[in-house]
């Protein structure tokens, strides 16, 4: 399995990656290697053997529905590159 | 006089019962030895002002008599672990400057324990990689050098580099790390120190930053087995803020130490005798099992027949948890942000710009995985593999209480070594990945040294909860290795 670049450009678009020509050429190789590694996992059988997802046996909790946090804008926002009157701004998206 | 860099812990704390010397004293000797070995770039953010504070305010704790566990001691903290106002990298430049407005509950454990912090120290970008130097804030130096005269820098391991290279410089008493794939054990053994990661939900995730959610663990740093357990016991604990975190009492480690280990059955899985091994990590390890045996402990062959697939399985797991957590990095609510002629724009370019190659690739592995069409070829076949790899545990486990492994496949490498295909580098945790997919403690303790001068160790893996154990054996291998070596200028300081 390898990937070509228009691969690794779709995967870097749903990443949301930027990259470059020579980068999408260059990640390539480097990702066609480790799919290729991981490839061997081929050879196991896993018929009738279930995912695991957590490795913990430990069952969710559920909590009182009751406020245990908030009121804390200003800290929320604290570290945003750009806020104004308690919101976060970003660049226009409805025209 | 006393060197007041080269205490162990448990040593510091009776000198501070004592009044042989105070923590405000420690840590300031701490301090001047931080700021003289900053060539190592174990550091990424020092808190001198925020240690001596925290050190005045434990003195005056202790003089009234409220002595926490780690009462006074100056400790180094892993820059994934958020500090309140203080700034926190994850060793990315996404998140250059920010500064969280709370603080991990592991930090926080610690702190009411009267832990002192140093500082903020070096990791790979995001707790990816295995020799530190994916980190945008330069490579750590491993304070080790190889005694054939060359003058080459080593890797000091990853992904928590700063946290062993800080521990066994003398410039931290002790330090937090985390651990996905390897990232404690093996730094702990390149940089001859003893580095724990506890059972998978022990130590709460809540406050650090999320790299593989379901293998993420915290765990410490020390420079023997018992100031390990002594800083384990003061992360550990039920956490309500993280939905994985254990509602479980947290064993008296320390305590637990004490007594031997007759008749305790240590495996020895066959499998990882992989080909190609260098003869010194074979001999360290029959070593290990011969000063198990003359301790009393009874040796086991066990088999792990898909530990070949771990590294694999792994590959796939971590990047994708990888590309799910990393999607929150977008420039809009914290972290860097590089301005688009629209919104997805500035996403892709907030992206480009602040993670370095290997979180990309990660993530693009990642996405790709889990991508439409692939999800259960990629996904869903590893976490089935992953499976069969934790049951191979519990089958081994009906015949032994531990498992002993060496903990990497070489020493410390040089900077630069293994960097050209990012699957050599993959290979370094080839014996530390299998438990962190089952979720099991595993630490390793500092054994011997290669022909070059190196530091080498041994891990010991338990049982899920049973980090007693794993403690017990470790200590059990300290005493017999006796391992005393020192970085070399550390050994030129203290002469």
């Amino acid at each position: 399995m390898s990937l070509e670049k228009k691969d690794v450009e779709k995967v870097a678009r749903l990443a949301r990656l930027k990259i470059t020509d020579e980068e999408a050429t260059r990640y390539g190789t480097q990702l066609s290697n480790i799919i290729n590694f991981v490839e061997q996992l081929k050879e196991v059988d896993t018929d009738n053997v279930e995912p695991l997802a957590s490795v913990v046996d430990i069952k969710l909790r559920l909590r009182e529905d009751v406020v245990t946090d908030g009121g804390i804008q200003a800290d929320v926002i604290a570290n945003a590159p750009e806020s104004l009157e308690g919101f976060f701004v970003v660049p226009k998206v409805v025209e | 006089m006393t060197n007041l860099t080269n205490m162990t812990m448990v040593e510091a704390l009776k000198g501070l019962e004592n009044k042989d010397f105070t923590s405000v004293e420690i840590t300031q000797a701490h301090i001047d030895a931080m700021q003289s070995a900053r060539h190592l770039n174990a550091y990424i953010t020092e808190t001198p002002e925020i240690a001596l504070k925290q050190a005045a305010a434990s003195d005056a704790k202790r003089a009234k008599g409220d002595v926490g566990l780690l009462e006074g001691i100056p400790v180094a903290i892993k820059d994934l672990f958020c500090t309140k106002g203080v700034q926190t990298t994850a060793g990315s430049h996404i998140l250059e400057g920010f500064t969280p407005h709370y603080e991990s509950s592991v930090t926080t454990n610690m702190f009411a324990d009267g832990a002192v912090m140093l500082g903020k120290v070096n990791l790979d970008e995001f707790a990816m990689g295995s020799a530190n130097t994916t980190s945008y804030y330069g490579n750590v130096i491993n304070p080790w050098k190889r005694n054939n005269g060359d003058d080459a820098d080593l890797a000091p391991g990853g992904s928590s580099g700063g946290s062993a290279a800080a521990v066994s410089a003398r410039i931290a008493m002790a330090a937090t790390g985390t651990d996905t794939g390897g990232s404690i054990r093996q730094p702990a053994a390149f940089c001859g120190i003893t580095g724990i990661k506890p059972t998978y939900g022990r130590c709460s995730r809540w406050g650090i930053v999320a790299f593989s959610s379901s293998l993420d663990q915290a765990g410490a740093f020390a420079r023997n087995v018992e100031d390990s357990a002594l800083l384990l016991q003061s992360m550990a604990g039920f956490d309500p803020k993280d939905s994985t975190s254990a509602d479980l009492p947290v064993p008296d480690f320390v305590a637990g130490l004490k007594g031997d280990i007759k008749g305790l059955k240590i495996g020895i899985p066959k499998e990882y005798r992989v080909d190609g091994m260098p003869k010194e990590i074979e001999d360290i390890w029959q070593k290990g099992i011969d000063w198990l045996k003359d301790a009393g402990a009874e040796i086991v062959d066990v088999s792990l027949p898909h530990t070949k697939y771990a590294l694999p399985t792994y590959y796939i797991i971590a990047p994708a948890e990888c590309s799910s957590n990393l999607a929150r990095y977008d420039g809009v609510k914290f972290g860097l942000r590089v301005e688009g002629k629209d919104l997805t724009e500035s996403y892709e370019l907030t992206r480009a710009s602040g993670f370095g190659d290997e979180v990309k690739r990660r993530i693009m592995i990642g996405t790709y995985a889990l991508s439409s069409g692939y999800y259960d070829a990629y996904y869903i076949k590893a976490q089935k593999v992953r499976r069969l790899i934790s049951n191979d545990f519990m089958e081994a486990y009906k015949k032994c209480d531990v498992l002993l492994t060496p903990t990497a496949p070489s020493a410390a490498f040089a900077l630069g070594e293994n960097e050209d295909d990012p699957i050599k580098m993959y290979l370094n945790d080839v014996f530390t990945v299998p438990a962190s997919l089952a979720g099991l403690p595993g630490m390793s303790v500092p054994a011997g040294v290669d022909s070059l001068g190196l530091p080498l160790g041994l891990q010991i893996i338990g049982r899920p909860w049973d980090e007693e154990n794993v403690l017990r054996v470790g200590h059990a291998i300290e005493k017999s290795a006796n391992f005393k070596q020192m970085p070399q200028f550390i050994e030129k300081i203290a002469a």
